[in-house]
Order: structure tokens, then sequence, then C-alpha cells
């Protein structure tokens, strides 16, 4: 670099120096544009975790008065059984909920992206469940759960295969729920993955083709890496719904039997809204909370790792 | 067509008002004593759960408007978020409603302790306010032990009563010549009897879900005539009763009922029960009417309606309840007690009983033929409900936590039905309710 070039770059980090570097100032005539936005944000956001947090600090039970008590309900945390075991069955829960419909997901894009005769419409009739409410599709599936006069059952017993408990046997309980979810949330997968499906280009395949690669080995070596992305999306959506699933839960067992399907969003509904034990509730709230930020910081750093990796592989 | 009608028409409502029946009893004109206009052009607000006894307030809520000039807006809200709304709004000081409409075995503590109810033991002896016939006496126990505090205040209006029964079908007893068991024992010994796995026939259904089967368990240990807690605050479900009540729940359960009854709740045993392959039933009287609509079910003209049997020590039917009360912060309390008496009066008890929508607290109501004749269901139905409020006892304890109570021992009796240890379980679940009773009594 030469004397006049580095002159002149040292002159331009002084604004006094230079006017083109200069700043100036000007009156903020942009807050009145910005200001409605920021009411609502502290509103709706700010100010509802900020009172949570404190209110996770006091012990106040609605009807009664507030104490103050700092961080005695996160120790009181610890030491609950009920607390410990939901975020057990929530892990449990939201791995079970995200491995079967991503799998199940991706299996239905393939299918669905080869040509064959009344795609279209079997693919709309596909993400149909979807579209159902869910506290109606709890109630229907409770029925068919029903071991002495339920449908699944009766489907066991064509095909030999002894009668099951589901949803009323702890042991069965969370897989029979799963079972629900990844009805209703298989279709979203698919519809991701499609749209990766289409946007992997031809070429390669056309080389694998020509290198003598198989059907298994395009599928593992180049479906799978380009694929990999959308699936991490998917694999986000899905960890966030799963994690703070509710309403079938409750609809279908309340948590139940005993505590065996009480996931920690419930036992959260329980705390707060049944037991009124609402600074309690705010604590696991507040973790609840971390839970849910953590399990997506961890997916999205994934998804972000997923595609260096395709870039890396395309230099 | 509605069955409300066929005991009582609107025209006996407006010619003899909410006090009819009290004139009946007493010749007197004691209608005539209550100013009912007095309030006329008033504006209150009611806060009441969605269901047959909110309903049926709804429906005819025009009629009280007739008879008083006062006008009501109500809300009817599902039991949960009613349960929430209300109380929230009570908490809060300045709630947007007069009259409130409580579930005694689950609120009575809380609303007592907060102080949100008004006093009404002076207007209820107010005969410018209180019909001849409507007196604490006409309650019955269960109804006035809900309804006051434990300084003898009445605080609410007790409005409908649920007292849990068996309910049996008659055909399959009779198959098998097994008459109607006197005792809890031989409750459980015939629904062992009369189960046959292999053709799907079971002796017995009740809830085994967490909570809900508080009140099925409640139905056996009542009957050793114990309470929950004893008069020092201590916890009695650990104790050497409970220990026995719960194994005889194990083994009923376990034995006679349905595969996966661990997560059963009223709605899928009452399915089994309709389906007419399960011998007994044990709920509340509320469950009725499905039993006789042959839309419905199979047992239709098959259904033995029969009070608790006696326990080891006494016969007793748990009992739930719901009340109407006036919010302390009311300023319209004397025209928002008029409506509770209008909600709880003979005209309106008996078209909920006749519908059976629900049973009243008020025993001149069941006691009077002519609103039994309108009663749809069986006459053993009723006799039944008369026969279980004379053994009546609180199915619940009186306490805040109560709904933490249910779900702490409740998780405890369920987990028995995998084949957990009575004792065991009952000391671990007393154990971790122990503190958080503590600390609702302290707050």
């Amino acid at each position: 670099m030469s004397q006049a070039a580095l002159g002149a770059t040292v002159g331009a980090s002084s604004p006094a120096a230079s006017p083109v570097g200069a700043r100036k100032w000007r009156a903020p005539t942009y807050w009145p544009f910005v200001l409605p936005a920021v009411i609502v944000v502290v509103g709706v956001i700010v100010f509802p975790w900020a009172f949570t947090l404190w209110m996770s600090a006091n012990e106040w039970k609605i009807g009664g008065a507030s104490n103050f008590v700092g961080f005695a309900n996160y120790a009181r945390l610890w030491t609950d059984p009920r607390f410990i075991e939901a975020v057990w069955h929530t892990l449990y829960y939201t791995a079970l909920s995200v491995f079967a419909p991503l799998l199940l997901g991706l299996l239905a894009a393939l299918i669905f992206h080869a040509r064959f005769p009344l795609r279209g419409i079997l693919r709309g009739l596909f993400v149909m469940p979807m579209m159902a409410t869910p506290v109606a599709i709890a109630l229907i599936w409770t029925m068919m759960f029903h071991p002495q006069l339920g449908v699944m059952n009766y489907l066991l017993s064509l095909v030999g295969l002894p009668a099951q408990l589901w949803i009323f046997h702890p042991n069965t309980v969370i897989p029979s729920l799963v079972m629900v979810e990844t009805w209703q949330w298989t279709p979203l997968v698919m519809l991701i993955l499609l749209g990766g499906l289409a946007a992997i280009p031809t070429e390669p395949y056309e080389s694998a083709e020509l290198d003598g690669a198989s059907r298994w080995q395009q599928f593992r070596f180049i479906t799978l890496p380009m694929l990999a992305p959308f699936m991490l999306v998917a694999a986000i959506i899905r960890s966030i719904d799963a994690l703070k699933s509710f309403d079938i839960i409750f609809a279908m067992t309340q948590g139940g039997p005993g505590t065996a399907s009480e996931t920690l969003n419930l036992y959260l509904y329980s705390v707060a809204f049944a037991y009124y034990d609402v600074g309690y509730g705010s604590a696991i709230a507040v973790v609840f909370f971390i839970l849910v930020v953590a399990m997506s910081v961890l997916l999205l750093y994934l998804q972000r790792r997923a595609q260096w990796n395709e870039i890396r592989t395309d230099a | 067509m509605d069955s409300f009608h066929s005991g009582l028409s609107r025209r006996s409502v407006l010619a003899g008002g909410a006090a009819a029946g009290a004139l009946a009893l007493s010749g007197a004109p004691a209608f005539s004593q209550v100013n009912w206009k007095k309030f006329a052009g008033t504006k209150i607000e009611a806060n009441l759960i969605k269901g047959p006894r909110g309903e049926t307030l709804a429906k005819y809520h025009k009629e009280f408007t007739d008879l008083t000039g006062i006008e009501v807006g109500y809300e009817l809200i599902p039991e949960q978020q009613q349960r929430q709304k209300a109380v929230i709004e009570l908490t809060s000081g300045s709630p947007s409603f007069d009259v409130v409409h409580l579930s005694y075995h689950v609120q009575k503590r809380q609303f007592e302790k907060a102080g949100w109810l008004a006093d009404l033991s002076g207007f209820i002896k107010d005969p410018s306010l209180t019909e001849a016939g409507l007196s604490e006496s006409d309650f019955s126990a269960a109804g006035k032990s809900y309804a006051t505090d434990e300084k003898g205040r009445l605080l609410s209006l007790p409005w409908s009563v649920d007292y849990f029964m068996l309910y049996y079908n008659k055909e399959m007893l009779a198959k098998k010549n097994i008459p109607y068991p006197q005792t809890i024992d031989e409750m459980i010994a015939s629904s062992i009897k009369l189960t046959d796995a292999k053709n799907g026939e079971f002796g017995f259904v009740g809830r085994g879900l967490r909570n809900a089967n508080l009140p099925m368990w409640a139905s056996i240990y009542l009957g050793y005539g114990k309470d929950f807690i004893d008069d020092k605050g201590n916890l009695l479900t650990d104790g050497p009763e409970a220990v026995e009540a719960t194994k005889q729940f194990q083994e009923l359960m376990m034995k006679a009922a349905p595969p996966g009854v661990a997560g059963f709740n009223w709605m899928e045993s009452q399915a089994a029960f309709l389906q007419g392959k399960v011998a007994f039933w044990l709920d509340g009287v509320g469950w009725a009417p499905p039993m006789e609509d042959p839309t419905r079910s199979r047992v239709v003209g098959k259904v033995g309606y029969g009070v608790i049997p006696k326990g080891k020590m006494i016969q007793a039917s748990p009992t739930y309840g719901d009340g109407i009360g006036v919010v302390s912060n009311s300023k319209k309390k004397e025209a928002s007690y008029l409506y509770c008496q209008w909600a709880i009066s003979k005209l309106m008890g008996g078209r909920l009983l006749q519908a059976g929508g629900g049973v009243p607290f008020r025993n001149s109501v069941l006691d009077d033929p002519e609103v039994r004749s309108g009663v749809k269901m069986p006459k053993e139905w009723v006799d039944c409900v008369v026969g279980s409020a004379k053994v009546s006892k609180l199915g619940l304890p009186v306490i805040v936590p109560v709904t933490e109570f249910r779900d702490i021992i409740g998780a405890a009796l369920t987990a028995t039905l995998s084949g957990a240890d009575p004792a065991a379980e009952l000391k671990k679940a007393t154990e971790q309710f122990k503190p958080i009773l503590e600390r609702s009594e302290k707050a």
C-alpha cells in the first residue's frame, strides 16, 4: 500500500478531517414510526416475560398474599419428583414425535416426488390430517384406542396380534400419543421435504448414473445430504411443536394414567391454573422456555453446519 | 318435547312465582311477603358453569326478570375455564359479576378463606327477601355443611348435589343368580364372580384415572367411618383404614374391571356399561339419563339403581355439589340474592330434577310428589337419590389445595392398579402432599 493511500485511509478515520467520512447528526424523526412497534413488543413480549420472571421469585397462590422468595421456587423444582418426571416425559415424547414424522415424512416425500397417476389427489388426501382440529382428533382417537370398544384392537385381532392397552397403560401411553401426533404432522414434514426434493438439481444424479451408482447409493450420497438442511428445518419446527404439545395430550389422557404422560406443559398448566400456584408455575415456565430455546439453538446450529457442509461439498 | 313442561309450566311461574311450593305447604300467602319487585330496574351479572344447571337458568332467566324486574346478564363458561376465570377475577378485587356458580368440592375452602362470598345469613332470615319455604333446615346435611363456613355463616345457597351410587345390570346379575350386594365386600366378591374376561364380560367398572378416581376410592374408604383429615388437620390418607380401602379398590379394579381401567374416567366407564358387558358401575347419580336412552344404550330397562352398599363400618355415599352465591364486592347484593333464591327455588329445582340435569339439595323438592311424578327416570333412580341423601358424606376434604390432593393421592391409587403396594404408595403420596397442605394452611 502506498504512503498516499495509507494517508488517505488514516485521514478517512477522522470525521473532522474528511467530509466523506463525517456523519451528520440527525434528529430521530423515525421514532414516531418505530414507537408503535416498540410499545407492542414491550407490552406483549417484554413485559409478560419480565413479570413472569418476577413472579417466579415470589411465592404466590391466587387468593393469598405474595412473598418474595428469591430462587426458592427454582430450588424446589429439583426436589419435585413430578417436575423431574415431566422433564423426562417431555424429552421422550419430543424425541419420538420428531423422529417418527421425520422418517415417515421422508418416505412419503420420496413417494409423492415420483410421478404417478392421481398423485395430486393423493397428496391432497395425505395432508388432510394437518387441517383437523386437535381436540376433535383427540376425542376420536381416544375412542379408537378404547381397549374393549376401540377399532385399533379390532384391527390387531384381524392380523392375529394381541390386544393392547394403548393410552390406558403407563408403558404404552406415550408411544400411543406419538402415533396421533405422527398421524397429524407427518404431512407437514412431507411438504417441507417435497420442496427440498424439488430444489435438488438433476446433474448429480446423471453423473452418478454414469458412474454406475445404485439407487441406494444415489439416495445415501446425493439425496440425503442435499435434503439435510430441509430435514433440519422440519426437525426444528417439529421439536418446538412437540415440546409445547398440550391439546392432544390433555384431551386424551390429562397426563395419565397416573402421571405417565404428564409433560412439562401439562404440569405447568396444572400448577398455574388448577393449583393456582402462580409463583411456582412461573418458575416452571422459565425453565421450560430455556429448554425450548436451548433445543432450538442446537438445531439451528446443526442446520447451519449442514448448509456449510453442503457448500463445502459443492466447492 | 321439553321434559321440563311435563311437571311445571311457565304459567305456574307467573301465577305463583318461585314461592309456589311454599304456598302449598304453608297454606299462607308466603309469596306475597317477599317484595320481588323491590329491586326492579337493577341489572346484575352472573358467572355460570356451562352445563345442565347453568343452562337451565339461562333458558328461563326471562321468567326471573318478569317476576322481579331485575335484568340478568350471564356468562356460561365450561367448568374448568369458569373456575379459572372466577378465581382470577375475584382475586383482582373487582369481578365483572355479582353472582357466582361454585363447585363446593373444589372451591369451598378457597372461597371462604379469601372472603369472596357475601354473608347471606341475614338475607335468608328476612321474610321480605326470602320466601317462607326456604330455610337452612330444608337443605340436606351435606348441602348445609357445604354452604356454611366454620363460623356457621351461610355464604352461598346449595344448588345441586351429586351422590355416588351403584348402577347395575339386572340381567347379568339374574343370569348368575346374584343378588344386589349389601356390603362393599359382597360387591367385590360378586364383581369377581361376574367377570368372564374371555367372553368380554366384566363384573365392575369405575374411574381409574388419576384425580377422577378419588371419588371412586372414597366410596370404599368412607365406609370405614373415617374422614380424609382428622380434627387436628393431620392427613389420614396413609392410615390403616386408607390402606385397607386401597387394597379393596385394587382387588376390585384388577380382578373385575376391564383391562386399561387405570386410564378410565367416567366417560370410558359409562361407555363400557352402556354396552351391556359390565355388571356394576360406581359413579355419580347425574350420569343416569343415557341409561334409559335407546339411541345410546343397550341396557334400556335392564339397569338397577342402588345406594352404595355398607362399608366396613358405615354406609356412606360420597357427595359433591354446586352452589350459587353473591360476590362480597357486589353492590347489588339483595338483587343478586333474589336471583340465587330463584335459582334454587322449588320450581327451578323441580325442572332440573325432571330433566335429569341435577339433584337439588332441597329436601322439599325431592319429597314433593308433584315434582317426582314429572321425573322421566325410573322410580328406582329417584328412590336411590333419596336413599343416598340419607347416607351422604362429603366426598373430598374441605381444603384449598383439593386439586393437588386429588392429583397426588389419585396418582398413588392409579399406581396400585399396576400392582404397586398400596401402603407404600399411600405413604409416599401423603408425604408428598403434607407440605402442600401445610403451606396452604399457613398462607
